[in-house]
């Protein structure tokens, strides 16, 4: 009965303390996923296929993504939260390591000579720094809807959205790159499709500044299944510490040891 | 590594009228528009340097050249004769019709003094970049760096071998090679000519480019 306010209101809220499949977790820590060895969680939830999420993370938060079905493809934008200018550059982070395919150990490099994030753990070793996301004209060509409300929304569509609740514009979005479904190149250029390392995989990240994370959860553009096929996408995180001297990584290679030297040199000038 | 002095300017990939002649100087950026129909010829007059180019949707650079894009419709990670330079709504914005290299490069970035830093070491960081260039031109057109992405790199070689290591290697182009593109709607066009002169995309020696625009 909802023909009333006090009936609305109870109808209302005899619908709480329901699950669903997908859904964030509240308090993070009660996650039903909680990764083991890991005590207080900052954020937890299953990222519908199709979905999407966002997250500000404090600087020295570990991201952790699970691939519980290996259909799940996270497509990922960051960006420093403080100056959300500084942002995910593909090129750089291709370019600067001499690598093309992303691992453990590998930084997602800002345009501005920083590592906004490090690659710690890989389980996949399927991902793509070439490709993007989808855009609406390749799921109408692809799958004759590209509705954002529809059923086989587009990556843009939801990063457009997700970037709104953040006040930035759709010229805010840099290239994006994506985990759990991988694609080779041959001698010839050509993409070689790998797809999923199967279920159970995870990649997780380790925030070098204060983040800003944008998430798409939708099928590679690649993905040679005529249906939009795409599993769920757990994601949880938790507090650690940023990458310092310390961490073998941090001299791994040249490179490395400078994009890490200004990003602390930068965390250090801001009292981070 | 040694390079060659001579320049060739070159004349046109595609025949037409005549509608912008403009010379680009070592370091410098370059923009124009270029309206639908219109062939944009770049001539490498010195050989093997390097000329990052951004586009955008002239009547609303909200849509602007995606590398994602580009290379996901076609398929293929390197840019050639047939390649559709397609805009980040997955719209074609310019087509290459003509090239003289084996291959043009969209995955290498644009350098930047801060990149540099990664690359060389804190001692070059007073160098100019490409970056740099594409502020600058951007800022005549309202540009600004949220709407810097991906771009191209015309007559640069960046290959990608087996393992996925990849780097910028010695170039394939020589004085008076050229690379034609077709707008397919009135495209702004930045470019910088790159300054970098601490890796071969410019032959250790930066050369003039010649920009070319006729109405076939
Ligand atoms: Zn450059």
């Amino acid at each position: 009965m909802t023909d009333s306010v006090l009936n609305a209101r109870a109808d209302a809220r005899a619908r709480g303390g329901q699950t669903s499949e997908w859904m964030p977790y509240l308090p993070a820590s009660s996650s039903p996923y909680r990764p083991p060895g890991v005590e207080a969680l900052t954020w937890a939830e299953t990222v519908a296929p199709g979905g999407y999420t966002h997250k500000v993370l404090a600087r020295g938060t570990r991201i952790r993504f699970d691939d519980p079905t290996g259909d799940a493809c996270a497509h990922v934008i960051v960006y420093n939260a403080l100056e959300t200018v500084e942002r995910l550059n593909l090129a750089d982070t291709v370019k600067i390591p001499w690598q093309a395919y992303l691992g453990a150990g590998h930084p997602l490099l800002s345009g501005d000579g920083r590592v906004l994030a490090t690659i710690v753990g890989d389980t996949s070793g399927h991902h793509d720094a070439f490709c993007g996301t989808t855009t609406e004209a390749w799921n109408q060509r692809k799958y004759g809807d590209a509705r954002p409300e529809g059923p086989s929304p587009a990556g843009r569509s939801l990063f457009v959205k997700a970037a709104a609740k953040h006040g930035l514009a759709p010229r805010d979005l840099p290239p994006s790159v994506s985990f759990f479904q991988g694609i080779r190149v041959d001698a010839d250029g050509a993409f070689v499709w790998r797809g999923s390392a199967g279920e159970g995989t995870s990649v997780e990240l380790l925030a070098e500044l204060p983040l800003l994370v944008l998430v798409a959860n939708v099928p590679h553009p690649l993905d040679p299944r005529a249906d939009y096929v795409v599993g769920p996408l757990r994601v949880h995180a938790w507090r650690a510490a940023p990458t310092g001297p310390d961490d073998d990584r941090f001299q791994a290679t040249p490179e490395a040891h400078r994009a890490y030297l200004n990003t602390i040199d930068y965390a250090e000038a801001r009292g981070l | 590594m040694t390079s060659s002095l001579a320049l060739d300017w070159s004349e046109p990939l595609v025949a037409g009228e005549v509608v912008l002649d403009d010379r680009v100087a070592p370091n410098a950026s370059w923009s124009a528009v270029v309206r639908a129909g219109h062939v944009l010829t770049i001539v490498d007059v010195g050989g093997n340097q390097s000329g990052d180019c951004l586009l955008y949707n002239a009547a609303d650079t909200e849509e602007r050249y995606s590398v994602p894009d580009t290379l996901a419709w076609q398929g293929n990670a390197y840019v050639r004769t047939g390649t559709v330079l397609r805009s980040n709504l997955g719209n074609p914005l310019m087509t290459v019709v003509g090239n003289e290299i084996d291959r043009q490069d969209t995955i290498g970035g644009a350098c930047s003094k801060e990149s540099n830093t990664l690359r060389y070491g804190h001692h070059v960081m007073f160098h100019h970049g490409c970056r740099e260039n594409f502020l600058s031109e951007g800022a005549k057109h309202g540009l600004g760096l949220r709407d810097l992405v991906s771009n191209l790199n015309w007559f640069m070689n960046v290959p990608v071998e087996a393992d996925g290591a990849l780097g910028i290697v010695d170039g394939m182009s020589a004085p008076g090679k050229r690379v034609a593109v077709r707008a397919e709607t009135d495209v702004l066009v930045l470019v910088s000519n790159c300054p970098q002169m601490n890796n071969p995309c410019n032959d250790f020696n930066p050369t003039p480019l010649r920009m070319i625009v006729v109405r076939p």
